[in-house]
């Protein structure tokens, strides 16, 4: 008997083995067997085939071939490089409005809610269950121009001040930096909060206590105990912020203009309107690298600073 | 003055928390009062005025309720799918000692950490270069694939916090292999899957990107919603986006209640 396809089983150590136990030994390879292949097949072959695809020269007719043309590289950084800076610059500014909005909502569910918990938590959760591009398309009418958010905003001059950093334009909202951050923000929301709460609620509440006890102020207390301690839900929720947020292009399209564009719109114009597969899967293959360089450097950093 | 502003101060978290609860819910709010819009013209953005016409007639837009069956059939089936391989993987992971584990882990977390326009664009090629026909198995495929890994995190939580005593007695009354799988394990680990494949069905339902690169024609319920904000927005969207929003919370609430139920019942 044999895991077709399966990582090799074990060698039999010296003394004959009885079948059974050897059967027994292949059970995990049989189990991972279906779901293992599926993800080789679906997930790990199509990054062989988009980097094969992104040193490929030819077009839609004659076909494409493999000529190790680096070049579209280079050109694809050249052509986009504004949309790939402002997608990070984007998603970065959304990870940090989603950390600073999110702690308090994790900390009011993990302490202050009380019986109110399960029910903040379903509307933190609920949202998922509709349509996101329904509820994208929602901060259209929030947004609108002249609208109540847009008008209070005027009145506090809050408008003056983000039109002048370039945020805004003028007395709108809509199709600026400021509302495809905003939509980003409002997105991934859930994605912080999730993790944070988990991350506050395993804190033994006697150690706030105690930290009351030996005279530490309610700022020091959050600074020097609540806050490392819920370091994993920062990490894990600016990561399943800041990964998706760099790659979507649906906020970017729905709520912004040609001067938001970010680069998964470049890349899906690329692939399914203009046909340039080579241009697109190089912008893909960059955005990937990049995202797995932040992840690998985060998850590294965070990992020291647990040790200290 | 001072005492309001210091209760104020003394609130600070609670307000900001509830500032942003309002910030996630407000757009469900958005959706739900426009469901009620008769707008003039094709798009459904401002106020008119008040109207039921949409609720009494959900399906009157063409293709949507289509599209909306379609979903609901690639959800269901995906999550089928990636529920019985990620349970089966989970328990792999947890149970038992094997080679290559490290590589099997990296291949669950990496589809967890790509941004989703890279899987779509790296799945279309390979789909191009097999010469496959893009349509709903293309779009199956993809579902499967990226729930899977959610499907494996969420099983393997529970798993592991399985006390293995419990099918340690299984075997010690002579349950055989068997029977402590079904009747032992399995029931303990259920709420864990249960959790993935709710989460398998709530993420495929609500995929757009990989799906709008690997559905060819086939139109999917995100998919309609993207092609109305071109074409103009139907009301009826904002019924079935208030009508699964209603669905949805149903369900986390009586799931509550029974699970409540069930707690007090234990402890008497």
């Amino acid at each position: 008997m044999s895991a077709t396809g399966g990582p090799p089983a074990p060698p039999a150590p010296a003394p004959p083995v009885r079948g059974r136990s050897v059967r027994k030994r292949l059970v995990p390879y049989w189990l991972l067997l279906p779901g293992v292949l599926w993800l080789l097949v679906f997930f790990a072959l199509p990054m062989v085939y988009q980097a094969s695809t992104s040193v490929q020269t030819g077009s839609l007719e004659e076909g494409f071939r493999v000529t190790w043309h680096l070049a579209t590289y280079k050109d694809a950084l050249a052509d986009y490089y504004p949309q790939f800076l402002r997608s990070l610059l984007y998603a970065g500014t959304a990870t940090l409005l989603c950390l600073l909005l999110g702690y308090p909502l994790a900390y009011l569910i993990a302490f202050k809610a009380g019986r109110w918990r399960n029910l903040v938590l379903v509307l933190v959760i609920a949202p998922f269950f509709t349509s996101f591009l329904i509820r994208t398309l929602a901060w259209k009418t929030i947004l609108a121009d002249g609208g109540a958010v847009v008008e209070a905003l005027k009145a506090l001059h809050v408008l003056d001040v983000t039109s002048g950093l370039g945020w805004t334009e003028g007395d709108r909202v809509l199709a600026t930096p400021m509302a495809v951050v905003c939509g980003l923000t409002y997105n991934f929301l859930p994605f912080m909060v999730l993790p944070l709460y988990t991350s506050l609620d395993r804190i033994d509440p006697r150690l706030h206590e105690a930290a009351g006890d030996l005279y530490a102020t309610a700022a020091t207390t959050f600074r020097t105990v609540t806050l490392p301690l819920s370091m994993p839900g920062v990490v894990a929720g600016t990561l399943l912020t800041f990964i998706p947020a760099s790659g979507d292009y649906v906020n970017a399209e729905l709520l912004g203009s040609t001067d938001t564009k970010m680069v998964g719109s470049v890349i899906q114009s690329q692939f399914l309107r203009v046909l340039d597969y080579p241009t697109a899967a190089a912008l893909s293959f960059i955005l990937m690298a990049v995202v797995l360089l932040v992840v690998t450097v985060h998850i590294r950093r965070s990992g020291t600073e647990d040790l200290l | 003055m001072t005492r309001l502003l210091h209760a104020l101060r003394r609130r600070l978290v609670v307000i900001a928390g509830l500032l942003t609860l309002a910030y996630l819910v407000l757009p469900n709010a958005v959706v739900m009062v426009f469901s009620f819009n008769r707008p003039n013209g094709r798009f459904n953005y401002t106020w008119q005025r008040f109207s039921l016409d949409a609720w009494k007639d959900p399906c009157g837009v063409a293709d949507l309720c289509g599209s909306l069956s379609l979903s609901l059939r690639i959800a269901a089936l995906a999550t089928l799918g990636a529920t019985v391989l990620g349970t089966m993987i989970a328990f792999a992971l947890v149970r038992y000692r094997f080679r290559a584990r490290g590589a099997v882990n990296s291949l669950i977390f990496l589809p967890m950490a790509m941004p989703e326009v890279v899987m779509a664009a790296s799945l279309l090629t390979l789909f191009l270069n097999m010469g496959a026909e893009l349509g709903f198995r293309t779009v199956l495929i993809a579902h499967i694939m990226f729930c899977l890994s959610f499907v494996v995190t969420a099983v393997k939580a529970r798993v592991m916090s399985m006390d293995p005593r419990l099918e340690e007695a299984a075997r010690d009354l002579y349950a055989g292999p068997a029977q402590t799988f079904l009747r032992v394990t399995l029931p303990i680990a259920a709420p864990g899957i249960a959790a993935g494949a709710l989460l398998a069905f709530a993420l495929s339902f609500d995929d757009f990107i990989i799906t709008n690169f690997n559905a060819g024609s086939t139109v999917t319920f995100p998919m309609f919603v993207w092609g109305s904000a071109q074409r103009g927005t139907p009301v009826q969207i904002n019924v079935i986006g208030t009508a699964m929003f209603a669905v949805a919370v149903a369900v986390v609430v009586v799931g509550q209640l029974v699970a409540d139920r069930r707690k007090s019942r234990a402890e008497k």
